[in-house]
């Protein structure tokens, strides 16, 4: 969506009380959202419905389920709905989650934990059914259908959720398969799935090319570097929705990513934090901030990155210990020293908390090429610029699939 | 019962007695508590002059204080305002909401007038109407003083005894119930004080289910960078935002007259810590502790404070922000009001206001002394008495906050659409538009914002009414705050069947206003939005909002609103909502 598209539109849309018709034009951030849920492989082209309600409720395209929609935005709060049936491989294993759920799939990845809490599931696409789901939670999963998200500050926030059960999803349902084949207890369907689903896959990502080659000696120079490893982690696949971050130090200023921005939208999203705290501008600086802060302080690193690349939050997962005492609370503590791929496994909350991954992150990365967080993602930093921590964020999610694959096939 | 009391004490300063109320469940469930609870004793008065013996003046928490709930320590004080004639409430921290809770009150609807100065003290479910002649005319902290072991305090000063119409009601010597002129309805019934002690406990049905709800808020409060971050509003208070509303370039400066200050970066919330050493305190219930005081117990300026007595009015002189805000606080005056119209008053007479200037005004203000007396009915009203009624920043005649509404077109909307006029915090848009949370909108877009703010205004008046601090919705959501609900109410919902109580208190509001002759005239903002173009920087330019835009978004908003196109409220809807009609004031 351009500006033209937008001052268009604004000066098109008349509401009712102006006693003028409402023109036909389509919402501006219906091709925008629906284009970012097919180019991040959640959607096929054309499944996504959208609704947006201001003065009026406007689809991006006509539905024979329109009316069943119309039904929730008249019982909720809200101003925007997505429906789409995810793309492979998300829409197999979402309905087998759904078909093996009482009601509701828990996935124990940190963005579930933290933002969705659980994932209701309807049998059945009516408003009978939707609604009272929807009116506890963001999402509903309509196994065979597809998934229902909602939001109350537009679309964007509707895509934020839709993104994050397809990425909550799929961790677990490559979690739960390793867990369960650990124990023998994966029945034939679900190995059939596995089977399938595996064959759906993206192939593990690559790159050849460089990255730009710092030190940087400009503001506008780091703003490239940080939009340019943004952008590659996006395209690359490393990162889901709005989650992760990044940040380079350059002088006395760390630059950062803001809080809830797109790695490949970092135009006008990166905030600018002196470090010697002399300005709260960086209070829409990522809830990383205080972690990036540390490890370009304690560490030689200048520059970081962060990213949810899916196997690594898979294997982070993976632990065999026995009766250890931190089982259910492996987010905020462990009391092992756990790698994988060689690279450290870490506890540790979003944010600023008492159980901060910014009191294990920074120490852990140091004399490594990054760091997992349990459940959640993986840091990756280097000295100067983004090569080395873009190409270890690959190298690591690559080493982590080909380690979850001999796992399962050593089973 | 579980999280109310189901008992609201009915005091008579006419005839010095008081009895006990016990509200329909049904009522409690439907307008939850705060100012829900308050707008519904309120709505059937609403028509009667402010200064009228039986406008009532209201004090109600919600279900959730006196729990373990997270941020739950606020209540709401509302009457008819005297400086705008709208509804006037104001939700304010500190322990008075808490102690009235543990005394076994829901809430307090106050009636008649004393003959003389009175205070009125709650130990428990016992009430006494005093005589507060000893401290007429004191200030904020020597009647605080006066008044010590007796609880938690609402105190008003000289200001709201003189009949300044933005008094405010200072709680706790530090917590003000600023907005709305509420310290002059304390005035007009002659009250000076309440204090309240208590000692129950409120019944939580569910407290396992409380923990682990409490839980996931401070997950997600932990995540939030604007709540706990490194620049957050805990470490910095609500200053933090000065310097990203100068970053932005929608800092109101010299009366609205230009978006940027030239010496913000001297003024900022790093130079307050470096200069006062604050410690953190806040509000009873709050782990986020915003509130900031320095070690000689002055206060710190809030955010709003801290811009308008500097770049609103020009000043440079960081100890001058902070003793305008002692003298306010002392005198029992609104901040934002006392700044604006002092801003006002600079534009009128063409005046720069030096720091002696301004700290002289402000007590003669307080005192109604010389040019005080003119400046203590408002902006507003000053401005149209000098025939200058387009130099006022104010909405519905409340002065506006600290936010320039050209800088965030949902904040514009906002601002003229809210019930008690130029208020923030009633949408409180910044969260999306400058904030990012959930997530970042276009700020120089009307479009999609209509909704947005109907929502937004919902949702805040369930917070006000639960009560919960607005600063927590900049993490959570209602979804978190719907368990906690159940968990102490023991009353099944969802996030979004408490909007619909939300729905319903705001629509009373807008029926309230109606009823004393608001239009869609009064939903509007200062002509200067609409002419003059803010301070540009290299990536932003600050453009006068165009006024066909912001009339088609008000349009939008009275669709969501589901308000006729004059904004007025229509009876289907009304009943729908289970409210009952307000004979219009003739």
């Amino acid at each position: 969506m351009g500006f033209k598209d937008l001052n268009r539109y604004n000066k098109l849309k008349v509401s009712k009380c102006m006693s003028a018709k409402a023109p036909s034009i389509r919402h501006p951030m219906f091709r925008t959202t629906e284009n970012k849920l097919v180019h991040s492989g959640l959607a096929e082209p054309g499944a996504p419905l959208l609704g947006s309600l201001d003065a009026d409720l406007q689809w991006n395209r006509d539905s024979r389920n329109i009316p069943i929609f119309e039904n929730i935005f008249n019982h909720l709060n809200i101003n925007a709905l997505i429906f789409s049936q995810p793309a492979e491989p998300y829409r197999s294993i979402i309905d087998h989650l759904a078909e093996l759920s009482n009601g509701s799939i828990t996935p124990n990845d940190c963005e579930t934990r933290t933002f969705l809490h659980d994932l209701p599931v309807s049998s059945q696409l009516s408003p009978d059914a939707l609604i009272p789901r929807l009116k506890m939670r963001k999402s509903t999963i309509i196994p065979g259908h597809g998934i229902i998200t909602w939001g109350m500050t537009g679309l964007e926030q509707a895509y934020v959720t839709f993104s994050s059960v397809c990425f909550a999803c799929f961790v677990k349902f490559f979690s739960d398969f390793l867990s369960l084949s650990k124990k023998g207890a994966a029945d034939r369907k679900t190995r059939r799935l596995f089977d399938r689903v595996i064959q759906k896959l993206d192939p593990p990502a690559s790159f050849s090319g460089a990255l730009m080659e710092g030190p940087f000696k400009s503001t506008k120079e780091v703003c490239e570097a940080i939009q340019e490893a943004g952008r590659l982690t996006v395209e690359h696949r490393l990162v889901d929705s709005y989650f992760g971050n990044i940040s380079l130090c350059h002088g006395q200023t760390l630059y950062i990513s803001q809080t809830g921005s797109s790695l490949d939208r970092l135009n006008d999203a990166i905030d600018l934090c002196p470090l010697d705290g002399s300005s709260c501008v960086p209070i829409t600086a990522s809830s990383e901030l205080p972690t990036h802060l540390k490890i370009v302080q304690q560490t030689e690193s200048k520059a970081v990155l962060h990213g949810h690349p899916k196997f690594s939050v898979i294997l982070s997962m993976d632990c065999d210990a026995e009766n250890c005492e931190c089982r259910g609370k492996c987010h905020l503590k462990c009391p092992r020293e756990r790698t994988a791929c060689g690279v450290p496994i870490v506890s540790g909350e979003v944010g600023s908390g008492p159980h901060s991954l910014s009191n294990t992150v920074p120490e852990a990365i140091r004399g490594h090429p990054g760091v997992i967080v349990y459940g959640h993602g993986l840091f990756t930093a280097g000295e100067t610029d983004f090569n080395g921590p873009f190409n270890h964020l690959l190298d690591i999610e690559n080493c982590c699939r080909t380690e979850y694959f001999n796992r399962v096939g050593r089973l | 019962m579980h999280g109310w009391h189901g008992k609201i004490a009915r005091i008579d300063l006419t005839s010095r007695s008081w009895r006990t109320e016990i509200p329909d469940v049904d009522i409690l469930m439907k307008f939850i508590g705060g100012r829900g609870l308050a707008g519904y004793y309120i709505r059937k008065k609403i028509t009667l002059n402010w200064n009228h013996p039986e406008m009532p003046l209201l004090l109600f928490t919600g279900p959730l204080v006196n729990t373990r709930s997270p941020t739950s320590g606020r209540m709401t004080l509302m009457s008819r305002s005297p400086l705008t004639g709208a509804v006037g409430d104001s939700s304010v921290g500190g322990s008075l909401g808490f102690q009235l809770k543990k005394a076994g009150f829901d809430g307090i609807v106050i009636s008649g007038k004393s003959r003389n100065l009175c205070g009125v003290e709650i130990l428990d479910n016992d009430i006494r109407i005093t005589d507060a002649s000893p401290l007429k005319g004191c200030e904020i902290s020597q009647a605080a003083s006066m008044l010590k072991n007796k609880g938690a305090t609402a105190v008003i000063g000289p200001a709201a005894e003189n009949g300044v119409l933005f008094s405010s009601v200072i709680i706790d010597r530090h917590f003000a119930a600023g907005r709305s002129g509420i310290g002059l309805s304390f005035a007009s019934k002659n009250l000076k004080y309440i204090t309240i002690k208590g000692s129950g406990k409120t019944s939580v049905f569910d407290p396992v289910a409380l923990s682990s709800a409490r839980e996931d808020v401070f997950r997600l409060t932990a995540a939030s960078p604007v709540l706990l971050g490194e620049f957050g509003i805990s470490r910095f208070g609500t200053g933090a935002l000065y310097d990203l509303m100068d970053a932005k370039r929608m800092m109101p400066t010299e009366n609205f007259q230009k978006t940027r200050f030239d010496r913000a970066h001297s003024m900022n919330a790093h130079a307050f810590k470096k200069n006062f050493t604050p410690k953190k305190t806040g509000c009873r219930g709050c782990h986020i502790l915003c509130k900031k005081i320095a070690k000689n117990g002055t206060s710190i300026p809030e955010f709003e404070t801290m811009s308008h007595f500097s770049a609103l009015l020009g000043n440079t002189d960081i100890r001058t922000v902070v003793n305008a805000n002692t003298v306010c606080n002392e005198m029992g005056m609104d901040t934002i009001s006392a700044a604006s119209t002092l801003a006002c008053f600079s534009e009128i007479s063409k005046r720069k206001l030096s720091p002696r200037d301004i700290i002289s005004l402000l007590t003669a203000i307080g005192k109604k002394q010389g040019a005080g007396a003119e400046l203590g009915m408002g902006a507003a009203k000053y401005a149209k008495t000098s025939g200058r009624s387009d130099l006022a920043m104010a909405v519905k005649g409340l002065e506006l906050p600290a936010y320039d509404p050209r800088g965030a077109y949902g904040m514009a909307l906002a601002y003229a659409t809210s019930s008690r006029g130029g208020c923030h915090l009633r949408a409180y848009p910044i969260s999306h538009e400058i904030l990012r949370k959930p997530v970042a909108t276009d700020r120089f877009s009307f479009n999609e914002k209509a909704r947005m703010i109907k929502i937004g205004e919902d949702l805040n008046a369930v917070a006000d009414s639960l009560t919960a601090c607005k600063f927590i919705f900049f993490a959570a959501s209602l979804e978190e705050y719907a368990r906690i609900y159940t968990a102490v109410t023991g009353i099944e919902t969802s996030g979004q069947d408490l909007f619909e109580a939300g729905e319903r208190i705001c629509y009373n509001e807008r029926m309230m206003n109606a009823a004393n002759g608001f239009t869609d005239k009064d939903d509007d903002l200062p002509s200067r939005f609409f002419t003059m173009p803010g301070v540009q920087s290299n990536h932003v330019r600050i453009q006068p909002i165009d006024r066909d835009a912001f009339l088609t978004a008000r349009c939008n908003y009275y669709t969501a609103r589901k308000l006729n196109k004059h904004g007025m409220p229509t009876s289907n809807v009304a009943k729908r909502l289970g409210l009952e009609p307000i004979p219009v004031k003739i």
